[in-house]
């Protein structure tokens, strides 16, 4: 018998948020890459909330369209309704998040991957991973024909043996009904790959026209909206945008529930899988916060091209009779009619310790991986990293040096290192509170950290690079101006002082000292800043933050040098870690088991501690002898 | 090349008054230059050419702490590699602890265990060919500063960090769950709140470290522990050491170990003395546990009081102890002297070559020997008391400070009406040091606490 034989540079296995970038990334860089996707029209599919960006999420976004990602582009193009959050903390916090228009965000993304050169979008199952030598070669399909490659990313997303359960009814399916993938995993064990099996959850969706909004708060856009991509012109996202509601359970809910328990998957064991904490579903919020009398539900709309609404916050596996009877008791939709039932997701995913910090399998040179499928969850956190193993497959393609973000340039960095270096055993959110570096990692200044590297990769253009040197130029000379700026006591300045309730000036001082004080801003003090040149309001909000936060932001860049020092010791890829003497047995257990790339990383390690990093340099010092 | 400048003391802590503090790092002629004061007041050690020594003082502010002789050594060809000073203290332990602190305020690091010798081997001042054995030392010191430093933590510190760890965590989380949904939690008029909490945590800091300034966080001591067999003595013993003209310096109470622990000096020298159960075979659970701990006891001593009943002739039992002798440093009490005799004293030097002193607790006779002889040993630095149990106070001491500078910077904060998501910033800080002293790190803690405590996501 015969079969399909084909060749390409680089195999991407998948379609959704991980696939998309990985697969643009590639083909961008001028790779010849096929993508693979169960369901051709289920590319770029949102299978769960509507939105995209969030707390952090929206730092991902901007992170990735810095570097030359598509989803900030695309949400851009596709939002319905859009909100910078938390607007009233620091700078460092803000965070765009954008409702959705899941079929277009879909149709966007199908359009720009079918007109990107190089690239080859291809329905069939991925069934099995080729290797030779522990190097990656190809891989196999469900029809029997094989596709030659020197590189394979997998972003197989939630779809490896995927089972979704209601109740008592359980179906081998993929999100949304879609076919699973039920192979790849045997091939992947076969290579030595180690499995995991992790549980996520939906809420149901609820016909548009079933719900009295009158009962509910409704919940508006911004009035002045921010656009995700550096490129995107901001005139362009100011539409009219779409509101979402607000309502809440109340005990009616909790008790349905309860009394429903024994008929929940979670607890009465048919769910093994291990759920996330950060998005637990109604009946484990009800069941672990006993003592709270309502939580938030969020009605979100699917798109412009349904009435389907999304009910966020009550996600659930109970029974179908069970879940519209708790629907039906928070107000506003008593009369609700469910379109899609709510249902838990169990999958296999990969112990993400196997890779290294490029995304690479440590075992099976050749091979990448990204999104769910490395124990993550979201779909900013799948791009994220489909991004970077799809560069990296491309570098490691076009012999060149590897892209590695650390934790003190990106929220990316901190998402991969996490994955790589930390013990997790919960699909992986990621949340502000993960960057110990946050001041620097703000999404207003993602490309002053990272478009230089995304144009040295090849995804950014001469000109965009050009116009971001342009840009630190003007924030560099107007930050000098101003902290050598003075302005004394004159009539005109204690009376905007005055105006502005702040202290008036006993001598003369600096407009940076002034924007230093809490209640002054760069903006008011225009009229007694006579020299101010006329800059982009980009460059302005740059100034204002690197002024007005100028000790605390000081005071991480000390502690990033730092940390960079041990960053930028490389433990080098041959060692034994039998040949250290001297390493507690633990130490020496998981150093083996990690291998890490640098002693930084080593010294993240749970169960490795300073004494044995102290030991570690030692012997490395002593390996490669001294150097005077 | 290492960018801090680190500072311990480099000597065996030992009565004879005499020690050096060693300050090693880019910095350490600045630093000691802010607390050396010259004779006449007019030299300044940052010009003085390499290996030479001073004569002079250390201040603190306006204190004068003791009276030195500096040498001042520029790298590379100092032990470490580095710039160093080590400063020859002639007050006695005191003054030395004071010469450490004072030049810890001014901007040295305390040395982590094995650091000098880290140091000196990644300078390369240390041959290659000893790369294992410094290893070796790295790791020996770090587990025993690590097993003084969480051990002897007493456990009413030790409850009130955790306490105090605990707090900090919850709002840390409550303010990272407020931030990574806004839409959930508010944070309007938490910071008047935080600004009560910090401000009642950071007292209790402080009131820890006044405690650590007495010194009463770890007791410090030389670990003398009395060994025997049932019978020989070993209580008379320990009644006649605590009589009524010596000071119990403390009792702690409530200690795991089933031994009793007192501390009592001997005209200045401490002794952390424990009177142990007798050794011998045994098929009694209970005893058993008692002999199992003496002897581990003794393992980790500075120094064993062995009592020998002299009216009984030696048997297994002996034979046993003196096994666990080898390699200690003992003083072996030849004791019931007004018995009659079952061994005899000459056999016994012979046997064991380690100092024997005859002693009767009835007849209160042998005590000042031995009394004596402890001090012998000392000041000719034979044993010396265990320095690494006031390092590791050191250590915390300074862990304390970072905490509460780390609170004061919230507080800073709070008040200039900075937004809430820096202060978690600086609340974690003092989170980590808190949890230093307690050998733990913030690892998984806050986002862990973030999901027992919030009901976070939709």
């Amino acid at each position: 018998m015969k079969n399909l034989e084909q060749f390409f540079d680089i195999i991407v296995v998948g379609a959704g948020h991980a696939g998309c970038e990985a697969a643009l990334a590639s083909a961008r860089l001028g790779l010849q890459t096929v993508m693979f996707t169960v369901s051709v029209d289920s590319i770029a599919l949102m299978p769960c909330n509507p939105n995209v960006g969030g707390s952090s999420k929206g730092h991902l976004v901007r992170e990735l369209d810095a570097l030359g990602g598509e989803m900030g582009k695309n949400i851009d193009k596709t939002f319905i309704q859009s909100k910078m959050l938390n607007q009233s903390k620091g700078p460092a916090v803000h965070s765009l998040r954008a409702q959705a228009d899941k079929q277009a965000y879909s149709t966007e993304m199908r359009k720009t991957l079918e007109n990107t050169e190089n690239l080859t979008i291809r329905q069939g199952e991925v069934t099995e991973l080729l290797a030779e030598d522990g190097h990656i070669t190809g891989v196999k399909t469900f029809s029997g024909a094989t596709y030659h490659a020197k590189a394979v990313v997998l972003c197989t997303g939630t779809y490896l043996k995927a089972r979704c359960i209601y109740g008592d009814v359980s179906n081998y399916t993929g999100p949304n009904g879609l076919q699973a993938a039920n192979y790849l995993t045997d091939s992947l064990k076969k290579l030595g790959i180690e499995m995991f099996r992790f549980k996520t959850g939906t809420p149901a969706r609820i016909a548009g026209n079933t719900i009295d909004y009158s009962k509910m708060e409704e919940q508006f856009g911004d009035k002045k909206v921010v656009p995700f991509s550096f490129s995107t012109d901001p005139e362009s996202v100011q539409i009219e945008q779409k509101s979402c509601w607000l309502t809440y359970t109340n005990e009616k809910t909790h008790e349905i529930i309860r009394a429903n328990l024994d008929r929940s998957p979670l607890y009465s064991g048919m769910i093994e899988g291990t759920g996330p904490r950060y998005c637990p579903s109604i009946e484990d919020k009800v069941v672990r916060f006993a003592d709270k009398k309502r939580h938030q539900v969020f009605i979100e709309p699917e798109g412009l091209y349904t009435n389907e609404m999304y009910i966020g916050g009550m996600s659930s596996s109970l029974p179908e009779d069970v879940q519209y009877e708790m629907y039906h008791s928070v107000p506003g939709l008593e009369h609700a009619r469910i379109v899609k039932n709510a249902y838990a997701i169990e999958y296999d995913c990969i112990n993400p310790r196997q890779l290294y910090p490029t995304l690479e399998f440590k075992k099976i040179k050749g091979l990448f991986s990204g999104g769910q499928f490395n124990g993550s969850s979201g779909y900013e956190e799948a791009a994220a990293q489909g991004l970077i193993a799809g560069i990296n497959a491309a570098m490691e393609v076009k012999g060149k040096e590897q892209l590695i973000l650390d934790r003190s340039e990106a929220y990316i960095g901190v998402l991969i290192d996490d994955l790589v270096t930390k013990e997790n055993h919960e699909p992986y959110r990621m949340m502000t509170s993960r960057a110990e570096y946050r001041l620097l990692l703000r999404q207003d200044n993602a490309d002053l950290r990272l478009r230089k590297k995304g144009w040295e990769v090849g995804l950014i253009d001469d000109e965009t690079y050009h116009k971001l040197q342009e840009k630190e130029r003007m924030i560099r000379e107007e930050i000098e101006r101003v902290e050598h700026t003075t302005v004394g006591g004159s009539a005109e300045v204690q009376s905007l002082l005055e105006s502005q309730g702040s202290t008036l000036l006993k001598s003369g001082t600096t407009i940076a000292e002034l924007i230093r004080r809490p209640e002054l801003n760069y903006h008011v003090l225009a009229p007694i800043d006579k020299e101010r040149p006329e800059l982009p309001e980009d460059v302005c909000e740059q100034v204002e933050i690197n002024i007005k936060y100028d000790g605390y932001i000081r005071r991480q860049m000390k502690q990033v040098e730092q940390f960079k020092k041990l960053e930028q010791k490389k433990i080098p890829e041959d060692i034994d870690y039998e040949d250290v003497g001297s390493l507690r047995i633990e130490a020496r257990q998981k150093l083996e088991s990690y291998r890490p790339i640098s002693i930084g990383q080593a010294s993240r390690i749970s169960g490795v501690s300073p004494a044995d990093i102290s030991v570690l340099l030692v012997y490395l010092e002593s390996r490669s002898g001294h150097k005077h | 090349m290492e960018e801090t400048t680190i500072a311990a003391i480099s000597t065996a802590m030992s009565a004879s008054g005499i020690g050096i503090v060693r300050i090693s790092g880019p910095e350490a002629f600045e630093t000691v230059s802010k607390v050396y004061h010259s004779k006449g007041g007019k030299k300044s050690l940052e010009n003085v050419p390499s290996h030479t020594i001073h004569y002079g003082y250390i201040y603190d502010g306006e204190e004068m702490i003791d009276e030195v002789l500096v040498m001042a050594m520029r790298g590379p060809r100092t032990y470490t590699g580095e710039d160093t000073i080590e400063i020859d203290c002639h007050g006695g332990v005191l003054a030395m602890k004071k010469v450490l602190e004072t030049v810890l305020k001014n901007g040295a690091l305390i040395a982590e265990p094995g650091e000098f010798t880290k140091r000196a081997f990644l300078n390369g001042r240390i041959d290659l060919s000893q790369a294992e054995a410094v290893m070796d030392v790295i790791q020996s010191k770090n587990e025993y500063s690590l097993k003084n430093s969480v051990g002897q933590l007493k456990g009413s510190v030790r409850k009130t960090v955790q306490q105090i760890r605990e707090k900090l965590l919850y709002h840390i989380a409550y303010i990272e769950s407020a931030l990574d949904d806004p839409e959930h939690y508010d944070l309007t008029g938490y910071s008047e709140e935080l600004e009560k909490i910090v401000s009642e945590e950071k007292e209790k800091i402080q009131g820890l470290l006044k405690t650590a300034e007495d010194g009463k966080i770890m007791q410090e001591g030389i670990r003398t522990v009395i060994l025997g067999k049932p019978n020989a003595g070993k209580s008379s013993l320990l009644n006649l050491l605590l009589g009524e003209d010596r000071a119990i310096v403390t009792d702690i109470a409530g200690t795991t170990r089933d031994v009793l622990e007192e501390y009592i000096n001997l005209n200045g020298i401490t002794l952390k003395i424990a009177d142990t159960a007798g050794i011998r075979q045994t098929e009694d659970i209970v005893e058993k546990i008692g002999v199992s701990k003496a002897k581990e006891m003794a393992a980790d001593a500075d120094l064993i009081l062995y009592v020998v009943d002299s009216s009984v002739p030696l048997d297994e039992n002996d034979e046993e102890i003196i096994k666990i002798l080898q390699e200690k440093k003992t003083i072996v009490l030849y004791s019931k002297t007004d018995l009659k005799s079952a061994i005899d004293i000459e056999y016994l030097k012979s046997k064991i070559d380690q100092p024997v002193i005859p002693i009767s607790a009835k007849e209160e006779t042998g005590i000042t020997d031995l009394e004596e002889k402890i001090r012998e040993m000392f000041f000719s630095g034979e044993i010396n008391f265990n320095d690494e149990v006031y390092i590791t106070n050191e250590r915390h001491r300074q862990e304390f400070l970072k905490a509460v500078e780390s609170l004061s910077l919230v507080e800073n904060s709070i008040e200039s009406g900075m937004p809430e998501d820096f202060y978690s910033i600086d609340l974690t800080d003092a989170y980590e040091s808190l949890g230093r002293i307690l050998g733990e790190s913030l690892g998984e803690d806050l986002v862990n606490e973030i999901f027992s405590k919030f009901c976070m996501g939709k």
